[in-house]
């Protein structure tokens, strides 16, 4: 498992950055904790002839709550989105999600950047950035942009970003209410068998506003938008919460492979779903 | 001389037998600085790579290796047409069949190896693999050995003759091209016979799954031709050194004084690093071809690929019994799937390794075992994961067959065993398959298990909880595993154990130097058993002298005397008996020393802890160590000067360890989770020679049983991809998924070892597979299930749970 040759850059801002990117088009990749990339690379599934690392790029590793808005740099690690309080305080479910990725040594290192921007369906953050309905910020040759998680994946490992484009932060309004992050894993480390993200408000003793997303389910995180209205205006009784989860059955598409067939990845995901929205109500 | 410790405290201080002596490597290990194959560096060292074909099964149309040869760096590109003018194109295997070491015109598995390339960095040798152009001709793939016996395509043409005859194979009569032997052990005739007319008979059908032992070190080699002294130093991770250099040395045609095998500190084996693989042929051929040192050393996915396998057996089980719930016979059918080449490691006359242990701790009257052995277009191997011999195999049959027999006759499956086991008075006992249990006393070990985890309180909630799922109130369900097994270790006799012809004997050779320290060399090697520490303690107790001034050597061919090495849990039955025999002969020599010393004669003075006393006048007495020094300084009329001994130890049997487990598990019938609640391990080893260390063993055993039993698994589409490659898909548990172990114990020693010690560090694993296994059996038997094949990953208990409507 040794990668083919490739030049090593790590410039000291963006500008150098995109500069790169513009140089060597598609021939370029940037790299951020390098966990989806670098496995990549030694398997010599992705060839990357010129590889950017960010690491000496200045602003990317901040967490900024003002004015009701989350706002994470590229290159927090999940290790710092665990351990940020005032992440947990206005957005819990960022720790209890990042708490089931990988182990504690890939959390060190593994960004939020990366996580989201590679379009890897495996990853978790994609999917919680769709349930929080989250803002990618892009910088790029033609300038900066900002596009909705919701929008943002086409396909696996393809996007919406261009070449010459860095995801260089995440934003998103705090969310209010209940909130759960449930994942079914083999074991540590794994990828999803299914996972959920779901928040929940509470209004009157029904559903104010729910948002579900899912995990590894399909090629893209699946945003699931009549699942949760299938909750809004109800008391989140078994009728309402069986009607969510028919209703995200029919938004995924998950495949067959070694976590087991469609029948019971469909099955594990209606589970999961059904616990998601348990936890979360029970917190709203 | 009146002696100022206690004898207790000169028994502490040798830290031999019974002592939780904390393990000698591990400061080394710890601390970053052990010393694998990979950290070996040489002057001028070439590193090699191979070119594997992706294609299970194809024809080799052409090889070009002009663009790898053209890249800066590349110094050779190796093919078989470069080994057959040594002859070296194909190896034998240890089970008596020949398999290619770089593709022969025609590859059979994927991930086999088709060309090595030789360059100045590992870096290099990469990229010049990507550059050798391989024209492949894609052929029909046989992933299933049933179909395998059925096809038309050939898949090892080598084997048929040019008549279309089908010649005989290292183990007889084929009877397909795809064919490899039929093993056969017990009376089919009178087997049958007994089932036909019983009055209650079980029947199941199981596949144990093929996995693979992975340790954490992958295989690798290091080759070194000094081309003027003409030797040959070979470093590798070698399970067997000695057997290496030997199958070397008829290999190569070097004389085997002029070879020096090592194993370095080995990184866990498992059985994995026990054959020969092309990469170690392939680095002594570079290293001829060079005349400068070239490493091999495999990564994970090309060991996971390409290096032995474990089990894929195809078991299909007939039990008969008395209603009463006496057994009565046992007949056992095993299609082996062997993949491209019969590469297990067995003893030569055993292909289906000791598989004919099959009747487990039971008292069977009359049993039959068949064993047919098939080619398919899979990795080759077979080897023993962390057991002796299939032994893992023939106890997770007879502990499903005795759970089905319980099914069928409605008892409790405790209680089933207990009827059947071999009583202690029926000790030494021959099996209907052959073999002669040296001891044991099972009901004992048994008693103490149930006692323990309250079983008949589990039973009780079991069925408690069966109700309220039944009622709706919870989806979870709780299974209770049990299993009681018997090993075979220890191999073994020469008169029926050997491995290519070389006696399956061990060794050990003792030097004690002067000021009462000493260095004894064994023919075994650890990969992590932590030899170092209990071999020490035996010899500790034989000879009166620490622990902690005794080294022990192992792996070293050109220092240590020849044994066998290190698997099948042979290292304490076979090398640890020659140790304690190596002291007795030192304790023999000492006494005469001590006689002449002390001016008695040699029959008034006996041993005692650390010295030689006169017999009835305690304070008159030699210490070992002052026999250590009066052996080399004193002139003793009629001895020569010295101190040394040396034993090659060939056992009059093998012992029988056994143990009792029992899992309480609860499962999660939707998303098909199991949650281990409780695991108890009894274990019987004979004498006990490191308490902790042999915890320690327990631990990764029943580690690695629950893996196998629970995920591990190398898997194969239809087309012959392994769709199990790396450690994402590959099941090797962390601390996370482990839970908390009891162990416990007791102690019935081997009658004929020196010391009465049995072995232990399969014992886990071959009992741990069943009883994690029929945890979660037993979980869905209210509810019909009879039986499910491992491994019983998440989405496979779902299947189970949704088969039996638990989801409708």
């Amino acid at each position: 498992m040794i990668p083919a040759a490739f030049e090593y850059y790590r410039p000291t801002d963006m500008a150098g950055v995109i500069a790169l990117l513009k140089e060597h088009g598609d021939d370029a990749r940037v790299i951020a904790g390098g966990h989806s990339l670098i496995p990549m690379m030694k398997l010599r599934m992705a060839e990357v002839p010129h590889l950017i690392d960010l690491q000496a790029i200045e602003g990317l590793n901040g967490i900024s709550i003002a004015g009701g808005t989350v706002k994470i740099g590229a290159m927090i690690t999940q290790h710092e989105i665990i351990n940020s309080a005032e992440l947990e305080k206005a957005a819990p479910i960022m720790k209890e999600a990042a708490l089931q990725i990988a182990d504690p040594q890939v959390r060190y290192m593994g960004t939020i950047g990366g996580n989201v921007a590679n379009g890897d369906p495996g990853n978790d953050m994609p999917g919680l950035m769709q349930c929080l309905n989250a803002q990618f910020h892009l910088v790029g040759s033609d300038g900066d942009r900002v596009v909705d998680a919701r929008d943002f994946y086409e396909a696996a490992y393809m996007t919406d970003r261009e070449d010459d484009e860095v995801l260089i932060a995440v934003s998103f309004a705090a969310p209010i209410g209940g909130f759960a992050y449930e994942k079914q894993k083999r074991k540590i480390g794994d990828y999803a068998t299914a996972a959920a993200a779901v928040q929940i408000s509470k209004e009157g003793g029904k559903v104010g506003a729910a948002s579900i997303a899912m995990t590894n389910l399909s090629d893209t995180p699946i945003w699931s938008e009549a699942a949760g209205a299938a909750l809004i205006g109800t008391a989140c009784d078994e009728a309402s919460v069986k009607a969510a989860v028919t209703a995200m059955l029919s938004d995924i598409d998950p495949t067959e492979d070694n976590r087991g067939p469609v029948a019971f990845k469909r099955h594990a995901a209606g589970i999961v779903l059904g616990r998601a929205i348990a936890r979360a109500w029970s917190r709203a | 001389m009146k002696d100022e410790i206690s004898r207790e405290e000169r028994v502490a201080g040798l830290k031999g037998l019974g002592c939780s002596r904390k393990r000698v490597e591990d400061a080394r290990f710890t601390q970053g600085k052990g010393n694998y194959v990979d950290d070996i560096k040489l002057p001028g060292m070439l590193h090699g790579d191979f070119v594997r074909s992706p294609y299970a099964h194809a024809r080799i149309k052409s090889i070009n290796i002009d663009a790898a040869m053209a890249l800066p760096g590349v110094t050779a590109v190796l093919t078989a047409k470069d080994l057959e003018p040594l002859g070296l194109h194909w190896m034998p295997t240890l089970a008596g069949d020949k398999q290619m070491v770089l593709a022969d015109g025609k590859v059979l598995f994927q991930g086999q190896e088709v060309a090595f390339v030789v360059a100045s960095d590992r870096y290099v040798a990469a990229d010049a693999v990507e550059l050798v152009e391989v024209d492949y001709e894609e052929l029909e793939v046989i992933v299933d050995p049933f179909k395998s016996l059925q096809s038309d395509v050939v898949l090892r043409e080598d084997l048929v003759a040019d008549d279309g005859s089908i010649p005989n194979g290292a183990h007889g009569p084929r009877k397909h091209p795809n064919h490899i032997f039929t093993w056969e052990a017990g009376e089919e005739e009178a087997t049958n016979q007994v089932i036909d007319n019983a009055a209650v008979v079980a029947e199941a059908e199981m596949y144990y799954h093929r996995t693979h032992p992975c340790p954490l070190e992958t295989c690798g080699s290091v080759a070194s031709m000094d081309k003027v002294n003409g030797k040959l130093t070979l470093w590798g991770t070698f399970q067997a050194p000695h057997v290496v250099r030997t199958v070397a040395s008829l290999l190569s045609g070097i004389e085997e004084h002029n070879i020096r095998v090592v194993s370095p500190d080995i990184g866990g084996g498992f059985g994995n690093k026990v054959g020969v693989y092309p990469g170690y042929i392939c680095s002594i051929v570079a290293s001829i071809v060079t005349g400068v040192p070239v490493k091999w050393v495999e990564d994970r996915m090309e060991n996971l690929m390409s290096t032995a396998f474990a089990r894929d057996y195809w078991m299909k089980g007939k039990i008969s019994a008395t209603k009463e719930g006496k057994i009565t016979g046992l007949h056992c059918h095993v299609t082996a799937d062997h993949g491209a080449f019969d590469a297990c490691a067995d003893p030569t006359k055993f292909p289906a390794g000791f598989m004919n242990i099959c009747t487990g701790s039971y008292d069977i009257p009359v049993a039959y075992l068949g064993v047919d052995g098939v080619y398919t277009n899979k990795a080759p191997g077979g080897v023993s994961y962390r057991c002796s011999f299939r032994v893992t195999e023939a106890v997770y049959f007879i502990e499903r067959m005795i759970e089905v027999l319980a099914i069928e006759l409605n008892m409790d499956p405790a209680e089933l065993r207990s009827i059947n086991f071999i009583k202690k008075e029926q000790f030494p006992y021959t099996a209907a398959l052959g073999w002669e249990y040296d001891s044991g006393d099972y009901q004992t070990a048994w008693d103490k298990a149930l006692k323990a985890v309250d079983y008949k309180g589990l039973r009780a909630e079991q069925a408690e909880r069966v109700e309220a799922f039944k009622r709706g109130e919870t989806r979870k369900v709780m299974g209770i595993g049990l299993s009681f097994f018997t090993e075979i270790v220890g191999a073994g006799p020469v008169k029926n154990c050997d491995i290519l012809g070389m006696g399956m004997f061990d060794s050990c050779e003792i030097r004690i130097h002067p000021t009462g320290s000493a260095v004894a060399r064994l023919g075994t090697i650890s990969q992590g058993q932590g030899h170092a520490t209990t071999f020490a303690q035996i010899l500790a107790t034989e000879i009166g002298l620490s622990a902690e001034s005794i080294t022990i050597e192992e792996g070293d061919t050109d220092t240590a005397p020849y044994g066998l090495g290190t698997y099948g849990s042979r290292s304490t039955p076979v090398a640890g008996a020659a140790a304690a025999m190596a002291g007795r002969k030192i304790r023999a020599k000492a006494q005469m020393i001590a006689a002449y010393l002390l001016e008695v004669h040699d029959n008034d003075v006996e041993f005692d802890v650390d010295r030689f006393v006169v017999k009835g006048v305690p304070e008159r007495f030699k210490t070992m160590k002052e026999i250590a020094y009066a052996a080399y300084n004193q002139a003793i009329p009629g001895l020569e000067p010295g101190l040394e001994a040396v034993s090659y130890y060939d056992p009059p049997n093998m012992t029988y360890p056994f143990g009792a487990y029992v899992c309480v598990m609860d499962i999660d019938v939707d998303t098909g989770v199991p949650e281990i609640r409780r695991f108890y391990a009894l274990d019987d080893c004979g004498t006990r020679i490191n308490p902790m260390v042999i915890e320690g063993q327990i631990h990764g055993g029943l580690t690695e049983a629950l893996a196998v039993a629970l995920g591990q698994e190398i898997a194969y589409d239809d087309m012959g991809n392994v769709k199990t490659a790396t450690l994402m898909d590959f099941f090797l548990p962390t601390a996370w998924e482990v839970p908390n172990y009891e162990t416990d114990f007791t102690v019935t020693p081997s009658p004929h070892h020196p010391i009465g010690a049995k072995g232990v560090g399969e014992s886990p694993h071959v009992g741990g597979v069943p009883c994690f296994s029929n945890a979660v059996q037993d979980a869905f038997r209210p509810f019909g299930n009879r039986h499910t094949n491992m491994p019983h990953d998440h989405w496979r208990i779902w299947q189970t749970a949704n088969n039996l409507g638990m989801h409708d």
